[in-house]
């Protein structure tokens, strides 16, 4: 337990990010992680890292309001989840827009901006022309974003999807699983992009990923999640033998490559109960 | 009437207006081409095409049991088609969202049955072959004035509703998670819509016939999306097709005494084709480019 005064001082701007504090989610009843305590500082970029089905989407429907915790207290940019939900840029996990999908980048981008808003939008009022071209440009997308977006790569989706949550000019940002559906060249290109715009912004990020090779000369703090637990500290810490072998209760050693990557040897099979959104009716 | 076809444009148009139910036809005819063209530009982005074509069948059952109790034939159309929507919109709850599979394998089943009771309730009625033709293939005959005037109002509101809400459900049919989490009403929006695509349904099916409403709810859209990917500028296209289309097709119905259904739905069929022939020969080797861009960052 930390002194009742941090409680305070997480209420004001120069609070955390994100603080999780003995939460327990479940879906459906079932329980997915139970006792998990996170504190992220502002700024921070975190890794959040783990086998499927063990519950990363759900850390990020608790932190958007989506999921009420079973126990413990959730707090986002100083307070309770869905308050701050303008502050926050999200992007899901996804499999990509198809070529039959003829809507251009720019479009989409501005979605990120009133797409949530009703009203007759008139071609005269609030283009929000410059804050499109401002966002496309922060992820170097200018060259394709005219284009109708299922006809752009993976990795030229990504930016723009990148650029969709960066256009509300949020201070924490959601992403799950953006490094997914690319090939390694884009996978560092677009953590590098990531880590540049948190610089450039002074935004926190989570980073939803099943790999933290491309994200480790970037990453502040890893989120490992597993077996029902939640692990939380420097990369460092987190993904060594000790500490993954505690986590999953089961010998796991993780080496290090002499050009630093980590490989992690002898993990368990996936759990045979799935509990994402994707195992959702 | 006798009206023939004369090598003088103005005088042939003006014919056109010369008796009521024509002008009635005229009416009605853009009323439906242009809620039926902005509805379908959705249902084209949405995917609900299946959707559209189970409404359009169960229309069917829906006018041919409105002429067998002997109450207006649009009054049939509407309340079928507003009670397969919600059916639509109740099933498509129960099934796995992301499973689309089960719930055309329940639209299949509907379909089905719908079928087969409008041709119950059409023999029950008299069986008379032009009563089967005109509900299947479209007639521009007999439109009342009240008729256009329901049509009007449908229209209007339809359309206001696309002009409200038009903006979260474009970004939901595209990202629907980021518009839940942006606190958009994901599941009314996806009843009312079903709901307006029903009334368009049923409007549109009063025109071209059950079986050709996909002539102006899925062509002038799925045309309009080949020519440009502009979102306001592919509405108005889609809208400007229909209105062609609409207009020729009663034109030429009117002078060759041949079903407006067919007019309408070969003019639909001809632009699509010159759409996509148009981005076929723009684009020869396929849309998607073949080279990886890698930047540095």
């Amino acid at each position: 337990m930390r002194p009742a005064g941090r409680a305070v001082a997480d209420r004001s701007n120069n609070g955390r990010a994100v603080e999780l504090r003995g939460v327990t989610a479940t879906r459906a009843g079932l329980p997915v992680w139970h006792d998990a305590t996170i504190a992220i500082e502002k700024g921070e970029f975190v890794a959040v890292l783990g086998p499927n089905g063990s519950g990363k989407s759900t850390l990020l429907d608790l932190l958007l309001g989506l999921l009420r915790p079973a126990a413990g207290t959730v707090s986002v940019l100083g307070a309770p989840p869905g308050d701050r939900g303008d502050a926050i840029g999200y992007l899901p996990q996804r499999h990509g827009f198809d070529a039959t999908t003829r809507i251009r980048g720019t479009d989409i981008v501005r979605l990120g901006l009133d797409g949530t808003r009703f009203g007759l939008p008139l071609p005269w009022q609030h283009s929000h022309r410059e804050k499109v071209d401002a966002a496309i440009e922060l992820v170097g997308a200018a060259a394709y974003a005219h284009r109708p977006i299922g006809e752009c790569s993976g990795g030229e989706q990504q930016r723009l999807l990148i650029a969709r949550t960066l256009i509300s000019s949020p201070q924490l940002l959601l992403l799950d699983e953006p490094l997914d559906s690319l090939d390694l060249p884009n996978q560092s290109s677009v953590a590098a992009l990531v880590n540049r715009i948190r610089h450039e912004q002074q935004m926190t990020v989570l980073l939803v990923a099943h790999d933290v090779n491309p994200l480790l000369p970037y990453v502040d703090r890893v989120v490992y999640i597993a077996g029902g637990r939640v692990l939380a500290g420097p990369p460092h810490n987190v993904i060594s033998s000790e500490a993954l072998s505690g986590l999953y209760d089961s010998p796991i050693e993780v080496l290090q490559t002499s050009d630093g990557r980590l490989v992690v040897v002898g993990l368990p099979e996936a759990p045979a109960h799935h509990h994402d959104r994707h195992d959702q009716p | 009437m006798n009206p023939a076809l004369t090598w003088n444009l103005p005088e042939d148009v003006r014919q056109l207006f010369v008796y009521p139910f024509m002008v009635n036809a005229l009416a009605a005819g853009t009323i439906v081409a242009v809620m039926a063209a902005v509805t379908g530009w959705f249902v084209v982005l949405r995917r609900q095409t299946f959707a559209a074509h189970a409404l359009s069948v169960m229309s069917f059952p829906g006018a041919a049991g409105a002429a067998l109790a002997g109450l207006p034939l649009s009054a049939g159309y509407f309340v079928a088609c507003g009670l397969a929507a919600g059916a639509i919109a109740r099933g498509s709850r129960t099934a796995d969202r992301r499973d689309r599979s089960q719930e055309s394998a329940v639209i299949g089943t509907v379909e089905v049955v719908g079928f087969a009771l409008g041709f119950l309730f059409l023999s029950l009625y008299g069986g008379v072959l032009e009563n089967l033709e005109s509900l299947l293939f479209g007639s521009f005959l007999g439109i009342s004035t009240s008729q256009v005037y329901v049509l009007l109002g449908v229209a209007i509101g339809a359309l206001t509703f696309l002009a409200i809400a038009g903006r979260p459900l474009l970004a939901m049919s595209l990202d629907e998670l980021v518009a839940r989490a942006g606190g958009v009403p994901i599941r009314a929006l996806e009843i009312a819509f079903l709901l307006v695509l029903g009334l368009a349904v049923a409007s549109t099916a009063q025109i071209t016939g059950v079986l050709l409403v996909f002539a102006l709810l899925v062509a002038p859209a799925a045309a309009a999306r080949e020519f440009t990917p502009d979102i306001g500028f592919g509405v108005a296209l889609s809208v400007a097709i229909a209105l062609a289309v609409t207009w020729i097709g009663l034109g030429l119905s009117y002078y060759t005494n041949i079903s407006v259904g067919f007019y309408v739905s070969s003019l639909a069929f001809g632009v699509y084709l010159v759409a996509r022939l148009r981005r076929r020969i723009a684009h020869p080797f396929g849309d998607r480019p073949r080279v990886v861009s890698i930047e540095p960052s």
